[in-house]
Parts: C-alpha cells; structure tokens; sequence
C-alpha cells in the first residue's frame, strides 16, 4: 500500500458523497460514485452534481480503486458488502449520530468510537476516520491551498502510519491542513457532541483540542 | 399493485398530468411557520393556546400583505405547536379568503397516508380548494420513535407512503397493499376531490436521492434550505429537470424555503435577529452534537449564506438572484423559525409580502439587474 491515491471510489451518493467527489475531482483524483441505486440513477446524480465523476455498482468502482471512502449513511453499512474491500484503504466519512440518524444498536455502546465499531463490522485492517467533523456543504467553500492564512484544518486518524499518511497527502491536496492522529480511536474526539463537530478548525485548533498525542502534520 | 420497496421502479401508472401553482411563468410567494413558543415582555413564556391564535393571526397578515400561501410545519417537542397543522390551517381558512393554505413539512413517512388524505381533503372544501402540503423528512426525528417508527426505514416509509398518498388523490377507487398500512380494495374515500387538485410537492434538503425521488414521482420540489451557498442547489435543481425528463414526467415548478428577517435596515435586521436565532440554533446544538453558532457564521451567512436577514431592498436582490440561479419559480420566506414575539414576526410577515414579494417580481422582469449581484 505504498503506491500514491489516484483512483478513489466512493460508496454513498448523498450529500456527503457528492461533496467529497467534487473536491476529489478538482484535486485531480479520477473518482468513482457508488450509491444504492442503478448506476444509471447516480450517473445522472453524478453528471450533475459532481461532474467528472463516473458511476459503477460498488463492487466495480472498489476493484480497481487504490481508495474506498464510506459516505453513506451509518444505517446503510450492512448494504456495503466487506468483500470488496478485502485489503483497501478505506475512508471512514461517516457519523454516529442518533438525534439527527436514529439509534443503532451496534454504535450505542462504543467505548473506542464508531470507526472502530465500522472496522470490526467490515473486518477491514486499514481504516482512517476524516471528512467526518466537516458539514458537507462547508467542505467546499472551506478549501484554501497551503500556506493561506485561513487555511482550516482537517483530522485524520488511524492505526497504520502509512495509511494516515497516504490520506493526509489527499487531504492537503483537496485544500485542508491535515492534522494525523495516531489511533483509529481518537476518531473519537471528532464526533458528533464534540468540541470539533462542524466548528471549522484550524489545525492549531485540532491539535489544541484533542488530547491524545498527534504523531505528526503532515 | 404498488412495489414501492424498489426503489428504482416507476410508480406503476403514469400520474396525471394537472395544473401546477405556480403556473408557467408565473411566480408565488408563501411564508412558512414553525409556531414557537415565545417570551412575553416580561420573560414569561406566552401560553402555545395563544402561540397557535397568533399563528392565525399571522396568516391573516399574509394574506392582507399579498401573499400566496402560508405553510405550518410539524413538530413534536417542548416549545413548538404545530403538532396538529391542518386543525391551524382550518382555523385560517375561515378568517382568509385566497391564501393558500400548506405544510412545509408534512412528515409523511409516520403518518398514514389515508388520514393525511382525510384531513387534506376536508381543509380543501372547507376552504373552497385552497389545500396544499409539502411532503418530507423534515429535520427532527420525534416523530418516528412517537409513532412507532424505525428512521432506519426512512426511505422505504417515504416511498411506500407518497405512492398511497398520490393514488388517494389521484385515482380513486384505489386497491394497493404495501408493508406498512392494511391494504386497500376498491378504497373509496370522502369528501372526494378531484384528481390532482391538491399540490403536493416534495421537499428536500439537499440530497441528490430526494431530488431524484420527487422526480420519479412527477412532484414539484421545494428546496429546504439552511445553511450554506444557494448557488449550491442550483446543480440539483438542473438535476431534478434532467431526472424528471428521464422518467417521462410532467415539467412541475421548483420552490425555495429559505430563513430569514426583514427590518428598516441592515443593522437592525441582523441586531434583532442574530439574538433569537442564535438561541435556537444553540438550543438545538448540544442536542445535535453541533459546535456553538457562532457571530461569524451568522454573519457569512447573512453575507453570502443562505440567511436572509436586511433591508427589503437587500432581501429582494438576494432572493432574485437565488431564484434565477436555482430556477425556481416559489419562494418561501420562513418568518418565524425561532422565539420571536408575535409582533416582530407578523410585521416581517408583512414587510415580506407587501415590500419584498413585490420587488422579486420586478427583479425577475429584469435579469440582467438581478444577475449582476
């Protein structure tokens, strides 16, 4: 897993999904959406809400993709079928959050946080927590290139060192200082109810507020 | 026989093509309500009997203003009072004369479909064919744990229930069965109306899926906007078009439901907003697990955002531009989605219809005026 991210698939074709595409697209990235539906349903999404995108049934769009973001809503996980990320990079974009999504019984008693819930339901070993504590539609007007005085922040958090590493390099190149946490758990300090939930941090912010050690900015 | 748990499927006929509000070409100005509980001047919470006269009250100020329709939305909470809308909307069809009478939203997904028509229905001839709703999620949720509903299932309850729904009051007698409800034969229900007559549009806020859902349906789509660019719902609404001509649709109206205050200027629209807007929103963020609002959100968001919070002249550039950039042809303005007293409400109320609506409609005779901004 040490080639650099070009081909991204993502599963979700909401709000969030199509947020991140667009970003991926203006990036550089060649992105591919999966949602729930046909294909032929989130090709139209994608033409016009993340032009640039192309869409594939799941299955296809994570086969040949060097990374898999989950951005659809945590209730749907169980329609994510975990074969097809056997061995992948995969983002964790989602949110544990019962009073806008509902309860979900596996997510309520979660002492290490929902990342770490959604690695043990897929079986998955290479799983970083980010794009989660930003609102959807602030992720766009929020991209500043490096060096600007009003670039924001963004956490990314995981086990593997090259794997937080490989996603902070996208996470600076879409347009947001990445801010590496060294443990999938500290994904925590990111979640709903928290001090950084859709506060739009800067980096000095992220690392002022969590609490555990931040191994490095990359 | 519906399949309404495919989502992809058409509805299995082809609905009737019907007149749409706004017309083509035409434009319509609504307010929506949220009937808060408010303060009186001496910090007493004012009784919701009288929260609910007052919303009456401000209907009637609506339509005196020039106003097309007035939408209660629905809640099930401390603090708001409309729980039971369409009782409201009989209480203001007696007191008006023209005003539309709607729901922005109705929450379809725990309601029965047959009751909403029963009740939709019989607002429609009490007040001689003035019925509308808007139908959708909403942004709370109390009402699927109070119901007995699993949110898990959102989607297939939206689905399953809009189909009913459209064949009640589309194509009476109706036979169907679903997973939800008991199944129908040969259903007839009273007071009948005729096919189509009542508008019911979707409203969404932002998903793509919503909006290719209302498309499927061949409902008009009302944008739930709050927060963020308008410009970004310009991409939806092209989306919505192309959707809505892939499943062979009827071209219907597209409408924005946007927050806002309306005062003689700027600094005393955004003075006497920011205080009762920021409560609710603050009230609302430890609940939802969202960072404090802070000043300088409000502030983007009155600047360039999707809070349409100034003078008259600066509200009507700002909703013009948007409308153009979005294509939407119903705008609106939601006036008292906080705990504003009665009186400031119903003057913005009535500075939206009788200053406001009144200047959109001479910007968008004028694009290249409106476009520039």
């Amino acid at each position: 897993m040490t080639v650099p991210i070009n081909r991204v698939a993502i599963l979700g074709a909401g709000r969030v999904g199509t947020s991140i595409a667009r970003t991926l697209v203006d990036a550089g990235y060649e992105v591919t959406l999966a949602g729930s539906g046909r294909p032929a349903n989130v090709e139209m999404i994608a033409a016009f809400t993340a032009p640039g995108a192309s869409a594939r049934w799941a299955h296809e769009a994570t086969a040949d993709a060097d990374l898999v973001i989950l951005a659809l809503p945590l209730h749907r996980l169980s329609s994510v079928n975990p074969v097809v990320l056997a061995g992948k990079l995969v983002i964790d974009a989602m949110n544990y959050w019962p009073p806008v999504d509902g309860t979900i019984a596996a997510f309520e008693d979660a002492p290490a946080g929902s990342s770490v819930v959604v690695r043990e339901l897929l079986g998955i070993s290479h799983l970083v927590k980010t794009f989660n504590h930003t609102g959807y539609h602030d992720l766009e007007p929020d991209r500043r290139p490096a060096g600007h005085p009003e670039r924001l922040g963004m956490a990314v958090a995981g086990d593997v060192a090259q794997d937080v590493a490989l996603v902070a390099e996208l996470i600076n190149r879409i347009g947001y200082e990445p801010v590496a946490l060294d443990r999938l758990e500290h994904g925590q300090q990111l979640q709903p109810g928290t001090p950084l939930f859709g506060a739009r941090p800067t980096a000095d912010d992220i690392r002022r507020s969590v609490t555990s050690s931040v191994v490095h900015s990359a | 026989m519906s399949n309404p748990s495919d989502r992809n499927q058409l509805p299995s006929r082809p609905p009737e093509p019907r007149i749409s509000d706004p017309a083509p070409g035409g434009l319509h100005f609504g307010i929506g309500t949220f009937a808060f509980q408010y303060d009186d001047a001496t910090g007493t919470p004012v009784p919701g009997a009288q929260v609910l006269r007052d919303v009456v009250d401000e209907a009637v100020a609506a339509e005196r203003a020039g106003l097309d329709s007035f939408g209660i939305a629905e809640h099930y909470r401390r603090g708001m009072m409309d729980s039971a809308g369409p009782v409201v909307l009989a209480a203001i069809a007696s007191r008006t004369e023209t005003l539309r009478l709607g729901t922005a939203v109705t929450v379809l997904s725990t309601q029965d479909p047959v009751r909403v028509f029963n009740e939709f229905a019989t607002l429609d001839a009490v007040s001689s064919g003035r019925a509308q709703m808007i139908v959708g999620r909403g942004s709370a949720i109390e009402s699927f744990p109070l119901f007995g509903y699993d949110l898990a299932q959102y989607e297939e309850l939206f689905d399953e229930k809009v189909d009913l729904l459209m064949r009640l009051l589309r194509d009476q007698p109706v036979t169907w069965s679903g997973r939800f409800r008991t199944a129908l034969t040969e259903q007839v229900l009273e007071p009948q109306v005729s096919a189509g007559a009542i508008p019911v549009w979707v409203g969404v806020g932002g998903s793509p899926q919503s909006v290719v859902r209302a498309a499927r349906f061949g409902l008009p789509l009302m944008f739930g906007i709050i927060g963020g660019s308008l410009s970004r719902f310009a991409a939806l609404s092209r989306l919505y078009r192309e959707a809505s001509a892939e499943f062979g649709q009827v071209e219907q109206p597209i409408g924005m439901h946007v927050h806002g205050y309306i005062a003689d200027t700027e600094e005393e629209a955004v003075e006497r907003f920011w205080p009762v807007w920021s409560a609710v929103m603050n009230a609302e963020a430890p609940k939802r697990g969202w960072a404090p609002y802070r000043r300088e959100r409000f502030d983007a968001e009155v600047a360039a955002g999707s809070l349409l919070v100034g003078s008259a002249e600066t509200v009507a550039q700002r909703i013009a531009a948007g409308m153009q950039l979005v294509g939407a042809s119903r705008f609106d303005f939601v006036a008292a989605a906080s705990r504003m007293p009665h009186h400031d409400k119903k003057e913005s109320i009535e500075r939206f219809g009788t200053d406001v609506a009144p200047r959109v409609r001479a910007l968008m005779m004028q694009p290249a005026e409106a476009a520039t901004r």
